[in-house]
């Protein structure tokens, strides 16, 4: 049984279909990269499986279980977290408070205060934001509140996490060290599931590759496959 | 010697509280009636403006429904003000009014922005007008009597009301449930996809907050004897306290508390004193304070303790 699964998915906005009978599935452990030209559904997609929009047509599942027409903080809570391609931080508290919401609402099971304290002190010592932890979140450059929505999506204990555009808008250091990052994630045994332009982070992370185009899936496979896929040349890589 | 100050620091708004409020509770004992009576209006605006505070600072849902509760707390003591013992009045007009909001809290909090604020404007007009139609129709008058209670009782109990309304904000502020009330306000969309089951905290809170209103709305509708729907639900009500706590200043705590307090009492002096121009010279004092006190009372106590603090250090160095 997959992770995540998904089948015939459609969103329509007013006439567009902004995602249209797309299947996906997501394997335990795996990386999956989604990619495609701006527009093309990738965030719409994310936006239905973590439940912000609800699909018109079509199921998804989480281990098994149907998930669309669930609350965002149902989704979250059975482990499926996800990150938002615009930063969304808590700009006025602190950088550990933004964690500590995910430790204490977003996991399975309630945790004390002092236990969820706890593990959002783990956890921004393992994204390494621990030095900056009083610091109001509007207060941290771009990559640092990155890395911030992704502790608090990883203190919620996720199976999944979702990375719309980790990368976006960061310098080759800080691209390096997202990389980096996503691999730390994937060692503790986290699947994950990322949308991203930056093709260099997505060749080598990911172990599959899915290409939307106008709210189609037009391509899926390896990297390699991917690369050398004529479709996607055309509308995405380009020659 | 730091940690020293940083320990007063942390002490003295609550400590000052505790001693303002023990002076309160002595007042009946050597003041004028006059001034119980005052005492007791400006009480009544601190827990409208605090309730109000209470859900709509941290969400930043910007609610006009307050006189809507209040004013079914004023009819629930004028319907069953006559047969029911004073504080079990007050408890079920709490309940109602909590009641009221939790099923409108659940059909609208997911409206935002002004489309909220002119629902909750809405809903008082709708209710005046239900209250309005019921009472010609069936009762045949339109307005109503209520019980008389005794001027120093009246003013215990909004004081009792007040302080578990103190207690109930400084224990939200203190726990998980505080933290997910600000997440709202700070980024809705962030807050539900990090487990906080938004819809459900916003309504319970503005439940709690409406309770409050109703309280304090069955108990000063005792001193007013003589009810109608124009009286209860008048929209004044709404928006007081929303000036009163813009006036305080929302960046602190005793923000709001410190502007209902000076608000409601320069409100009694200028009727007093301006029978004939106090809208007027309210609506001047209104303007200069929003113009050149953005911050609010909070924002001018600051800034003169701040330049205190300077000449200190100068005096020193």
């Amino acid at each position: 049984m997959p992770l995540l699964e998904g089948e015939g998915v459609t969103k329509h906005f007013g006439g567009l279909a902004a995602v249209s009978h797309v299947d996906f599935q997501v394997d335990q452990g795996e990386i999956v990269g989604l990619i495609g030209p701006n527009g093309a559904g990738k965030t719409t997609l994310f936006n239905l499986i973590s439940g912000a929009l609800v699909p018109k047509a079509g199921a998804i599942s989480f281990r098994g279980e149907k998930i669309n027409g669930l609350k965002p903080h149902r989704i979250c809570r059975m482990g499926l977290a996800r990150t938002f391609q615009s930063v969304k931080v808590f700009p006025n508290m602190p950088v550990f408070e933004n964690v500590l919401l995910g430790s204490l609402f977003g996991t399975s099971n309630r945790q004390s205060t002092a236990d969820a304290a706890a593990y959002a002190g783990e956890t921004l010592e393992f994204v390494g934001l621990s030095e900056i932890r009083a610091r109001p979140a509007r207060d941290l450059t771009l990559a640092n509140q990155k890395r911030v929505e992704v502790a608090s999506a990883l203190a919620t204990k996720p199976e999944l996490l979702l990375l719309d555009e980790l990368m976006a808008g960061l310098n080759a250091t800080e691209v390096a060290q997202a990389m980096e990052l996503v691999a730390r994630i994937h060692d503790r045994g986290i699947t994950i599931f990322m949308i991203e332009h930056v093709m260099k982070a997505i060749m080598n992370v990911c172990d599959r590759i899915m290409v939307l185009h106008h709210g189609e899936k037009i391509a899926e496979g390896t990297p390699q496959e991917i690369t050398t896929s004529k479709t996607v040349i055309e509308v995405y890589l380009g020659e | 010697m730091n940690s020293i100050t940083l320990g007063l620091k942390k002490w003295w708004v609550p400590g000052l509280l505790i001693v303002i409020l023990l002076l309160l509770a002595g007042l009946p004992r050597f003041a004028p009636m006059y001034t119980v009576i005052l005492a007791t209006s400006i009480l009544m605006y601190v827990i409208l403006t605090q309730s109000w505070v209470l859900f709509s600072a941290p969400t930043g849902y910007f609610s006009l429904a307050t006189a809507a509760f209040f004013g079914v707390g004023i009819y629930t003591a004028a319907v069953l003000g006559f047969t029911l013992p004073l504080p079990v009045v007050v408890i079920i007009a709490a309940l109602i009014s909590s009641c009221l909001a939790f099923v409108v809290g659940a059909l609208t909090l997911r409206l935002r922005g002004i489309y909220f604020i002119i629902f909750t404007l809405g809903l008082v007009e709708l209710i005046k007008n239900v209250v309005l139609w019921h009472a010609i129709k069936f009762a045949g008058a339109r307005g109503r009597f209520v019980v008389l209670v005794p001027n120093n009782t009246i003013y215990y109990v909004m004081l009792a009301i007040l302080v578990a309304l103190l207690l109930t904000t400084f224990l939200i502020r203190r726990s998980r449930y505080g933290l997910a009330l600000q997440s709202i306000g700070e980024n809705e969309e962030a807050a539900a996809h990090t487990g906080v089951n938004v819809t459900m905290v916003k309504v319970i809170t503005f439940a709690i907050s409406a309770s409050f209103m109703g309280a304090a709305g069955a108990i000063i509708a005792t001193r007013w004897t003589y009810i109608d729907p124009y009286i209860a639900f008048k929209s004044l009500y709404s928006f007081m306290p929303a000036l009163m706590a813009i006036f305080g200043g929302m960046g602190q705590f005793y923000g709001p508390i410190l502007g209902s307090v000076v608000f409601a009492y320069l409100e009694e002096v200028l009727i007093t004193k301006f029978p004939y121009h106090y809208m007027l010279l309210f609506g001047a004092i209104l303007l200069i304070v929003i113009l050149y006190l953005p911050d609010g009372l909070v924002g001018l106590v600051q800034k003169a303790r701040k330049t205190v603090l300077q000449r200190g250090e100068h005096a020193i160095t």
